[in-house]
This record gives structure tokens, C-alpha cells and sequence, in this order.
């Protein structure tokens, strides 16, 4: 990392550093599936990171990490480590999808069809 | 690599989802559909004709160690690739929505998205039958990992029309995996590919809890 300060003009891996603070994030964000919804306790408080800040914003309602990650052009992996730490700090929650062990359900798939059906 | 932010430190502006794609309070779970395929087979088609909003993209960098040594530095290069994922929604009801990935026949792709097979219903090999040797690496990984799929052959007009039994005969399929002809710019026929797959899973479904 430069010791000159934050690249926020650039879309390099330094800015994706910066942004993470360097870490990897490797502890919390295993339990973030892509499809994860995401939803804010409130609204964003002055003096956040600014991404943090933008996932707080547009996680009023719920939001998949995937969508995340798409609106705020980051890539998953970064947006997983900053999600880690705004659930750390009660900023955010998270709705789990369905776990594997779960699959294949019944009730489940057959849901999916009704609402296919409506399409 | 392309951000299309670059703003100054202190504001990030994501505009987030349009209000008329904000899903109800009420989404409780989610679940996914991965739609694999050789550049080009109409992923990203497919995706768009039945996603409820306007197919987003996701993007992850995949670097890799340069050939190169910088003489002077010392350093070894390093080369970064930028892969995206396109993907949309359905909401399936008030509390279940269902997402669709559309990501590329290779393997080495899958890993960027780490768990994208992980906890998906299933997937959708979507099949260019101009390109069929594309398809054959897709079924054995997804084999291998016991994903349940079913193939969709994408009609495109000067690709040779092959019966869909000389097609699996072709991908060697076993006779239990459907196997469907689609449109991928019809919202209808996308939609029935999906339900090729849902009804598909219905059946093991079944066949695992008579089973237990
Ligand atoms: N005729 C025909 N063209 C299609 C079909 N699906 C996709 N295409 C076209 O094929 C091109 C590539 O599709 P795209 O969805 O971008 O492929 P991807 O690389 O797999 O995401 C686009 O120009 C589509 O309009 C189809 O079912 N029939
Ligand atoms: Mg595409």
C-alpha cells in the first residue's frame, strides 16, 4: 500500500486494500453465501467508511450480497469482508438461504414452481 | 480493471436497486439456479428474458503469477484478469426469492465465486449445438460435484438441429437428465427451461425422502 494515503481515484487492487483495511476477511465472510440478504438496523452514520456507508444506505430493504456487490461495483470478496464487520458492529443483519443440507426439500422446489407459474 | 466509481474520498454513490425492484421486508430466504455455458450460448439472454430486474453484474479479479521477472526490480510480475458474472431474480413469493447466475463453462471461473455451486437448487447447461465439445468438461464437473442439472439446447438458426436423443447420445447423458430445446430470448421458454429443472428435482426429491 502507498504510504501516501488512500488511491481512491484508482480501480486497482490497492483501492480493493484500502477499502478492506488489507485484510482478507477469511474468518466471518464464510458463513455469506451470494444470496444472502442483507438488511440495515438503520440508517448510515455519519463518519462510516464511505462503502460501508453505501451498503447501509441501499440495505434499508433486504438485498442479496450479490446485488451488493453489483451496485456498489466491488467485487464479492470485498464486499463480504465489509459486510463481516457491519454485522460485527450491528449495522447490518443477515437473512441465510436455504442450507444445503437441506436440499433437495419438497416443499421448497414446489414453491418455486407455483411462482414460476405465475411468471 | 474498470470501476465506474471514482469519486472522492467520503461518498460512495451506489444508486442501489430502482424502487420499483426493492424487495418486500418480508424476503426471508433465498435460493439459486447457476446457468453454465460457452461464451456466447445466451446466458445472459436467458437470464435477462426472466429476471424481474435488470440483469446485474458482478465482477472478481483472478490474478495470476507473470511469466515475466522485472529485471530491475526484481519483482515478479503479476497479471489480473477481471471475469463477470451476470445475474438476475425472480421473486418466487413474499418471503423466497430465487437468483440466477450466469457463469462461464470453465472451470477455474467457478472457484472466483467461492460456494457459487454451494446450496444451489441446481443448474442449467445451456448448450450452442455449433459448439457442443464446450459442453462436455461442464456436465462432468457438475457430475462430479453432484450438482443436479438439466440441458437446455439453445436454437440458434444456422446451428445444425440434431434430435434431442442423438444430442444426448452426443453429451452422454444419462437418460434420467432432461433435456429441452429453448429460446433463451423468450421470457416463456427461459421460464420453462427453469421448470424443466424445478420438476427435475421434484422427481429426486421424492426418490430421496422414499428412499429414507
Ligand atoms: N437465435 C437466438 N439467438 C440467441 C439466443 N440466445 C442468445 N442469442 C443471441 O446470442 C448472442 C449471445 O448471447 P449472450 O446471452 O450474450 O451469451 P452469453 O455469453 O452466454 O451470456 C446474443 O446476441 C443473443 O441475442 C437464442 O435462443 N436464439
Ligand atoms: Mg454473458
Amino acid at each position: 500500500m502507498n504510504s501516501d494515503g488512500p488511491h481512491w481515484d484508482g480501480g486497482g487492487p490497492e483501492r480493493l486494500y484500502v477499502i478492506t483495511g488489507g485484510r482478507s476477511g477469511s474468518s466471518a465472510k464464510t458463513t455469506l453465501d451470494l444470496v444472502t440478504l442483507i438488511v440495515a438496523r438503520s440508517a448510515p452514520r455519519p463518519g462510516m467508511q464511505p462503502e460501508q456507508a453505501a451498503i447501509v444506505r441501499i440495505c434499508q430493504r433486504p438485498l442479496s450480497v450479490a446485488e451488493i456487490s453489483a451496485h456498489l461495483s466491488l467485487p464479492v470478496s470485498v464486499v463480504t469482508v465489509l459486510l463481516s464487520d457491519l454485522i460485527a458492529d450491528n449495522r447490518v443483519f443477515s437473512r441465510p438461504p436455504v442450507p444445503p443440507a437441506k436440499l433437495p426439500d419438497i416443499a421448497l422446489i414446489e414453491a418455486v414452481i407455483d411462482g414460476l407459474q405465475k411468471l | 480493471m474498470d470501476f465506474r466509481s471514482s469519486e472522492s474520498p467520503g461518498s460512495v454513490e451506489a444508486a442501489g436497486p430502482r424502487s420499483e425492484d426493492v424487495l418486500p421486508e418480508t424476503a426471508a430466504a433465498a435460493v439459486k439456479v447457476v446457468i453454465v455455458g460457452g461464451f456466447g450460448v445466451g446466458k445472459t439472454t436467458l437470464v435477462g428474458s426472466v429476471s424481474e430486474i435488470r440483469p446485474l453484474t458482478t465482477e472478481e479479479t483472478m490474478t495470476q503469477a507473470g511469466v515475466g521477472v522485472d529485471d530491475t526490480a526484481g519483482v515478479e510480475r503479476k497479471s489480473t484478469t477481471t471475469v463477470a458474472m451476470d445475474f438476475g431474480r425472480i421473486s418466487i413469493n413474499d418471503e423466497l426469492v430465487l437468483y440466477l447466475f450466469g457463469t462461464p463453462g470453465q472451470e477455474r471461473f467457478w472457484f472466483l465465486w467461492r460456494g457459487l455451486f454451494e446450496g444451489a437448487l441446481g443448474a442449467v447447461v445451456l448448450v450452442d449445438t455449433r459448439r457442443l465439445e464446450v459442453s462436455f468438461d461442464v456436465i462432468g464437473r457438475l457430475e462430479e460435484r453432484s450438482v443436479p442439472f438439466v440441458v437446455a439446447v439453445n436454437s440458434f438458426p444456422d446451428a445444425p438441429s440434431y434430435p434431442l436423443d442423438e444430442l444426448r447420445g452426443a453429451l452422454d447423458l444419462p437418460a434420467s437428465v432432461p433435456i429441452v430445446e429453448c429460446d433463451a430470448r423468450l421470457r416463456t421458454s427461459s421460464r420453462d427451461v427453469l421448470m424443466a429443472l424445478m420438476r427435475y428435482l421434484q422427481g429426486l426429491a421424492v426418490a430421496t425422502t422414499e428412499a429414507s
